[in-house]
Order: C-alpha cells, then structure tokens, then sequence
C-alpha cells in the first residue's frame, strides 16, 4: 500500500523473509509432515514416534541424529512430562535449535590482515559461485576483496571465477590452467598484501574427499598461506548441496580433518532439498553453518543464523493454524 | 565404522542358526535394520518401504538351512530385490533412423552435466560414432568456453554457434545443422543446470525437446544425492520424458542410494556411471554391482575389472589358469604388485573394497608405494625355485632373504604369509561356484 503510494521500487525482502522463503520447502516437508502427524493425534504413541523418526530422516537429518533427537524425546514421554502430541513438536524444536546452537563458533580474529577465506568441497557443489556472492557481501560491507583462481584443474574454472571478478569488481590473482594450486596461493596473498585487501577468497577445485592425494593438496595450500599470513586461512568454508544425502556427514568430516574446516555454506537451499544433514555435522562434528545459498544471482547468498533457521522452520505451523 | 547389514542381521539372528523358518516374529527386528542399512545409504524412504514389502513375503516362510546362515540368506533376498528394482545393464543407446541423432543432456546444477557429454561424446567415437557436441548454457558463467576446453581435451568437433545465433533453440538447431552438413552422426547438447521447480527454465527444455526430437533425453544425477532425488528425478520425468540415468561422481564412498530413488521413480534405466573427473571415467552400469554398493559390501566386481582393464590380457589369462590350477606362486604374487602399482592411486583401489569380509583388512590401509616396494625387494632376494615354492623356504632361507633386501625377518614372514592368505583366498575362489563364492566374499 504504501509502496503504491510513494511509486517505490519493492525493498529488497530483509534477511528473515529471505531466509524463510529459502526454507520453505523445507518448512512445507517437514514442519507439514510433523504437523499433520500431530494434529490427527492426541496421544503419543510408538507409531507416531516412528512416523516422525522418518520424517527427519526424509528430511535427510540422518538416521543417527533422528533417532537421538527421538530418543530424547521418548525419556520425556516416559517420565510423563510430555504427553500431548504439540508439547512433542515444541521439544523436537528445542532439541534441533540446541544442537545448531551448540555448533555456533565466532569467527577467529584476524591479528594480520588480509583475511584469507579458504573455500573447500566436493565436485559442482557451488564454490565458485559462493564466491562470488560472498565477494559481493563483503563489498557491501565496505571491504575489499581479492580473489583467487586456485582451481587450475577444471576445465574453464579460471575463466568461470574471472567472470564472478568482473561482476564484482574483484581483482583476480591466476596462473594457467595446470599450475600448481599452491603457488596460486602464494601469488595471491602476496598481491593482497600489496594491494591492502581486506579479503582474499581461495577458490579450490573440487575433490572427493576420498582422494588423499588431492587432500594433501589442500593441506599444503593451508601451509602455503600460513606462510605468507601468519594465521591464515582464518576461515575455511566447506561448500555443502543441501542435495546431498548422508555423504554429507563423510565430506564435513574429511575436509575438517585436512583442511580443517571452520565453516559450512549449505548452497542450493531454493531447490526442495532440505539439507538436513547439516544438522548431522552441526552434531557430530560441531561445525557452524555460516552461509545459505539460494540462488545463482549474486545476492543470492544470505548470513547463516540458527535461532532464524529453526524459528522458521517452524514459523507456520506455530502462526499460520 | 557404522555395522554393516551383515553384522547387524547376525547380531538379530544369532539364536536362529540353522533351525525352522523364518518368521513374521523373527523377522522383524531383521526389517528394521534392513531399512535403517538403506535409509543410511540414502535410498529414498517411500522406496524403502515398497522394497521391505518385497524383501519380507521373500522371506517370510523359508527354511533356515544348516549350511547357510539365515543373514547369509536375508541379505541374498535383498541383494536380489534391490538388483530386481535397479533393472538390467542397458547401456545401450538409441538413435535415430534420419541421422544425426540428438542427445540432450539435463540435470540439477552442478550434476556433472558438461563433464558427462564430454565422456559420452568419447565413448561414442571410439564406438564407431561421429559425435558433434554443443553448450546451450547460456546462463552459467564460462558453461561454454568449459565444454569447448573439454572438447578440445577428446579432439573432437564441437559447435560454438553461428553469429546471431544465442538462444539456447538456435544454437541447438544451429548444431544440427552444421553436424548434417559435416556428417557428424549425433549431436549431444548440453543444457544448463536448472531446477526442477524453476518453470522457465523447464520450459526451455520442453521447447529443446519438441524442436529437436531426441533419441535419448539423458538425465545425470549426483550419487551424494539424498531424499530428495526422488523429487527432482520425478519432475524431470515427467515434463520431459526422460530415457535414461547417468550417475555421476560414484568414484567416493557415497552409497548410491539414489540411483534406487531414481530408478523406481522413473522406471527409466541408469545407463552409465561417471567414476572420475577425466574423460574416461565412465562406465557401464552394472545394477548388482551398485546392489553391492548400496548394502556397504563393495564393489569387488568393478575392482576385479580395473585390475583386468590395467594388466595385459594374455598375462592375465596365464595367471588364471595358475591360481585354477593352485599354483600361484610368489612370482605371481610380485608381477601382482608390479600391476597393482600400475593401476594408479591405490586408495581408488581399495575404496571398492568391501567393508567386510576377508579384504576388509585392506580397505583404509594406508597402503605407501614405499611399502609394495618394500615387499618386491623381498620376493626379489628369493631365489626363482623359493618364489616357486614357497614351502622351502625355511628359517635360514628367511634370514639371508631379509639380509639381502635389508629387511627383517619378521618382514619376511609377514610377507609370506600374506602371499599365504592371499593363496587361500584365491583356492577358495576357484573350481566352480566361482560366482557363489564371490559373493560370499563380498560379505
Ligand atoms: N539454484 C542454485 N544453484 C546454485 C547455487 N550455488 C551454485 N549454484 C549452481 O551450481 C552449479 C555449480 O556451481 P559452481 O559454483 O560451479 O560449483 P563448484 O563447487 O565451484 O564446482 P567445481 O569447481 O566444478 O567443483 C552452477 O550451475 C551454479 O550456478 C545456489 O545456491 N542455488
Ligand atoms: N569425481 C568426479 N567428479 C565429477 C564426475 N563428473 C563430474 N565431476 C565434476 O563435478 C563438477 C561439476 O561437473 P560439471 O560437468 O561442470 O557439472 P554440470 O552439471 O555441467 O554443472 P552446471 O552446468 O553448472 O549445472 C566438476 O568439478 C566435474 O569435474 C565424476 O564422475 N566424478
Ligand atoms: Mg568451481
Ligand atoms: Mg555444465
């Protein structure tokens, strides 16, 4: 109303709707499910447990969190201090906020600039183009942000990053195609250096987190930096697909385990997957998610918070009935 | 470290050794796992539940026979189920009958989508096709110029557009053209990642379809994938008509679940696996190989055939007829680790391995190449009648053994009886039952 009034553009969507449209599906699958689940029923029972043991499953939660995420329930039930099906919701809430909660870490403090963002994953799970977004976030904060073309194995990779350069008005630190990732690195901290950046982004190839050799590639580009950058990478942020499965739980652990993953992107969330394996990782391996991806535009990119995330996990179904 | 199946059901059926029938009553717990070993492997959980159906009346009502444990019998049920479900190896593809032929080539984002057409375009022409390709992604930054880097990589032709050509139709169209002018026989378009929501987007390919007729409408899907291929695979379905599958990065330790998601969603064949970045990575699909997989009991078939792919075919036919014939000798046993070094990183290797089994031992060995060098130093100082028949050698045979590789004695035994154990294994494979025999090793 007002909008038509003053003839204004529509105001970008703030960080909460966006994030609460990114969830949507995810929202529509699971808090539906659970909703449905209780609203035909008044008793907890066994059967009613399991149905909601497969729908955090389905939501690719992952059995071993589902089922301790039930099992905490299940004591409360048997103590009797549950024992309607709402108070069941309220609990599962509590419980999955508790564990994002319990991840959550402050980014490490930076004693000598540049910041080196470390960007890791699997293969065409969306690092290129989280970096780009993520460049252009930074920017808006008034910083300013180096990249660097560290992936010199895939076809087009360097011309791909170059691409997200332009769009941001972010120098490009490269070599050719084939060059060693390393000395990439090393090239592009030094520039940073000179050029007063207050960001410089890696971008890797992709790797599966099965291949040591690759593995230890990173490793000794972690090296590499920390040499030009005492402290550097300050942040590594692992690029997950909210597509993916229980794999998900494997990668985290591999990639922290060698090269030491500080954060996790969960990019793809517009899509219907729910990327429930985070809460997985968030649990086994306390990594925080710092980033949701939603889009191949550039702002496409929003902050990561957990209290939001659930809250709008269940948002609907608290208001909407 | 999670419990395989295996273990699991013999954890359940551990009072049912080889007395009455398998039971509604003792079955149940035996389900649960089975369902829990499949939602871990990320199969899709509607899917899960119609395959424990099958999998229960399979068998519900069989004899618990002495010689086979009931695990052994449970885990063949749903080993059989899940190949039953996963269909024939059909890596066949059609073509039109007025060539060229046209493939198009779709997916989520970042599948393996302009990788996949670079390694089917080689697989056509070294089977006897002409294959032209054609990036009609428009939208990804550098989509393009990857597919004509990657084309370049295989020699072989690709299509980069007339002037005034720029839509994804025109392009497509523009390739047909150009590939009847040149005599190319198939045309594989690749397409731009999309959404299975994003309306435009499958507009587009719903356009590409009707304008260009193809033979094969190829959907690649990632095998990380997890609950959610059943949605996107749907979708594509059933806008586009899809006529085969291709899984891609199987190479990792993912199950592979999805490839049932999709399978039973679509009811469309899986017909290659993308196993690496290089563009020979590709493979036929084989449904009780990815059976195996899915169940964590490995891959041993596709590892038997990559050390058939790396050693020469004569040499291997010779070695056959030896371990037939029980009398792989030492000698074998280092040509063995000569090839196994051959065949690149081991870690590949290994990761086919089972989880269980016999091989398990070996799976995560961190196996150094200064370690197989190690072992053929020590085959190397025996002397050609010791690495015929290992029997002679005795304690001074090993102690000059040790001293001429600068090794230890216990170095030796401890390859000695390695080459023992593999000895046995490979008698218990041969004579007959061959196939049983396998896969009881898988287990
Ligand atoms: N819908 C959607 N698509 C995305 C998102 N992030 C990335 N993509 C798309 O996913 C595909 C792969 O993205 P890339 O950034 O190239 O992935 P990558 O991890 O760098 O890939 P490699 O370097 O090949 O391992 C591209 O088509 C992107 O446009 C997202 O948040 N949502
Ligand atoms: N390990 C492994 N990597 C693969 C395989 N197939 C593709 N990739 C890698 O996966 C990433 C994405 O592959 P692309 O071929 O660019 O995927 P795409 O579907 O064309 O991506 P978009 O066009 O951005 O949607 C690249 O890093 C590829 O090298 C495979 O079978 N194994
Ligand atoms: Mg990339
Ligand atoms: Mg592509």
């Amino acid at each position: 109303m007002i909008q038509t009034l003053f003839g204004s553009a529509p105001p970008k969507p703030g960080l909460f709707e966006r994030l609460q449209q990114a969830v949507e599906k995810t929202r529509a699958g699971l808090v539906d499910r659970i909703e449905d689940l209780v609203q035909g029923k008044k008793e907890i029972d066994a059967e009613l447990l399991d149905e909601l043991e497969t729908t955090l499953i389905s939501a690719d939660v992952g059995v071993r969190t589902a089922t301790e995420v039930l099992e905490a329930v299940r004591e409360q039930v048997d103590r009797r201090e549950l024992n309607d099906a709402a108070g069941l919701k309220a609990c599962i809430r509590e419980r999955l906020l508790e564990i994002l909660k319990g991840a959550e870490r402050p980014v490490g403090a930076v004693s000598d600039e540049p910041e080196v963002i470390l960007v890791v994953g699997v293969n065409g799970t969306g690092k290129t183009t989280t970096i780009g977004k993520l460049a252009h976030h930074l920017q808006d904060g008034g910083k300013k942000v180096l990249l660097c073309a560290a992936d010199t194995f895939r076809a087009a990779a360097i011309e791909q990053l170059e691409i997200w350069g332009g769009r941001t008005a972010a120098d490009v630190i490269k070599q050719r195609p084939g060059a060693d990732p390393s000395a990439v690195v090393f090239d592009a901290l030094q520039a940073a250096r000179a050029r007063q950046a207050d960001y410089v982004i890696v971008d890797t190839a992709g790797r599966l987190h099965t291949k040591s050799n690759l593995m230890s590639e990173l490793e000794k580009m972690r090296r590499t930096a920390g040499r030009v950058i005492p402290g550097a990478p300050h942040e590594v942020l692992l690029v997950l697909d909210a597509t993916t499965g229980q794999n998900g739980l494997e990668q985290a652990r591999q990639f922290t385990s060698s090269a030491g993953v500080t954060g996790i992107v969960l990019a793809k969330l517009d899509g219907t997957a729910k990327g429930g394996v985070v809460i997985a990782i968030a649990r086994e391996l306390g990594l925080p998610i710092r980033y949701v991806g939603v889009g191949e535009k550039i702002d496409d990119l929003i902050r990561f918070d957990p209290e939001s995330f659930i809250e709008s996990l269940f948002k609907t179904s608290d208001t909407g009935r | 470290m999670f419990e395989t199946l295996t273990e699991k059901l013999q954890r359940v059926f551990k009072n049912l050794r080889g007395e009455g029938k398998l039971t509604e009553a003792n079955l149940q717990e035996a389900l649960r796992e089975i369902r829990l070993a499949l939602l871990e492997a990320d199969v899709n959980f509607k899917v899960v539940k119609q395959l424990l159906e099958g999998i229960k009346e399979k068998s519900l009502g069989q004899e618990v026979l002495t010689a086979f444990s009931p695990t052994e019998q449970v885990v063949q049920i749903v080993r059989d189920e899940l190949v039953r479900v996963l269909g024939k190896v059909e890596s066949k593809l059609r073509f039109s009958n007025d060539p060229p032929s046209v493939f198009l080539i779709t997916g989520l984002q970042g599948s393996g989508k302009t990788t996949s057409t670079g390694k089917l375009a080689r697989w056509l022409s070294h089977n006897g096709h002409r294959p032209l390709v054609v990036s009609v992604d428009v939208y990804r930054p550098a989509a393009r110029k990857q597919l004509s880097v990657i084309a370049q990589q295989i020699k072989l032709p690709i299509f980069e557009g007339a002037a005034g050509e720029t839509t994804p139709l025109e392009l497509a169209l523009g390739a047909r053209r150009e590939a009847t002018q040149t005599g190319r026989d198939v045309v594989l378009v690749d397409t731009a990642g999309r959404l299975h929501i994003d309306d435009a987007l499958m507009k587009e390919l719903e356009q590409l379809r009707g304008a260009l007729h193809p033979t094969e409408m190829l959907y690649v899907a990632d095998a990380m994938t997890g609950q959610d291929a059943v949605r996107s695979a749907e979708e594509f379905h059933k806008r586009l008509g899809i006529t085969g599958v291709i899984l891609t990065k199987m190479d990792g330790d993912a199950r592979g679940g999805a490839a049932l998601s999709i399978r039973h969603v679509t009811g469309q064949p899986l017909k290659f696996v993308g196993i690496g970045e290089k563009l020979d990575a590709l493979e036929p699909f084989y449904p009780d190989r990815i059976a195996s997989r899915i169940l964590g009991m490995g891959d041993v078939l596709s590892l038997i055939e990559k050390v058939e792919q790396s050693i020469d075919q004569k040499q291997a036919i010779e070695l056959q007829q030896r371990i037939v014939d029980n009398e792989f000798s030492l000698q074998d046993f280092r040509d063995q680790l000569r090839q196994l070094r051959k065949m690149g990183p081991l870690e590949s290797v290994l990761s086919m391995l089972p989880q269980i089994g016999p091989l398990q031992a070996l799976k995560g060995a961190q196996v150094d190449p200064k370690e197989l060098a190690r072992v053929e130093a020590i085959i190397n100082s025996m002397t050609y009648r010791e690495r015929l028949n290992h029997q002679i050698i005795n304690g001074s045979r090993r102690r000059r053994i040790a001293r001429g590789s600068g090794t230890t004695v216990q170095e030796v035994n401890q390859v000695l009886k390695q080459y023992a154990e593999m000895r046995r294994m490979f008698k218990s494979l041969s004579g007959g039952g061959m196939k049983r025999k396998l896969a009881a090793l898988m287990r």
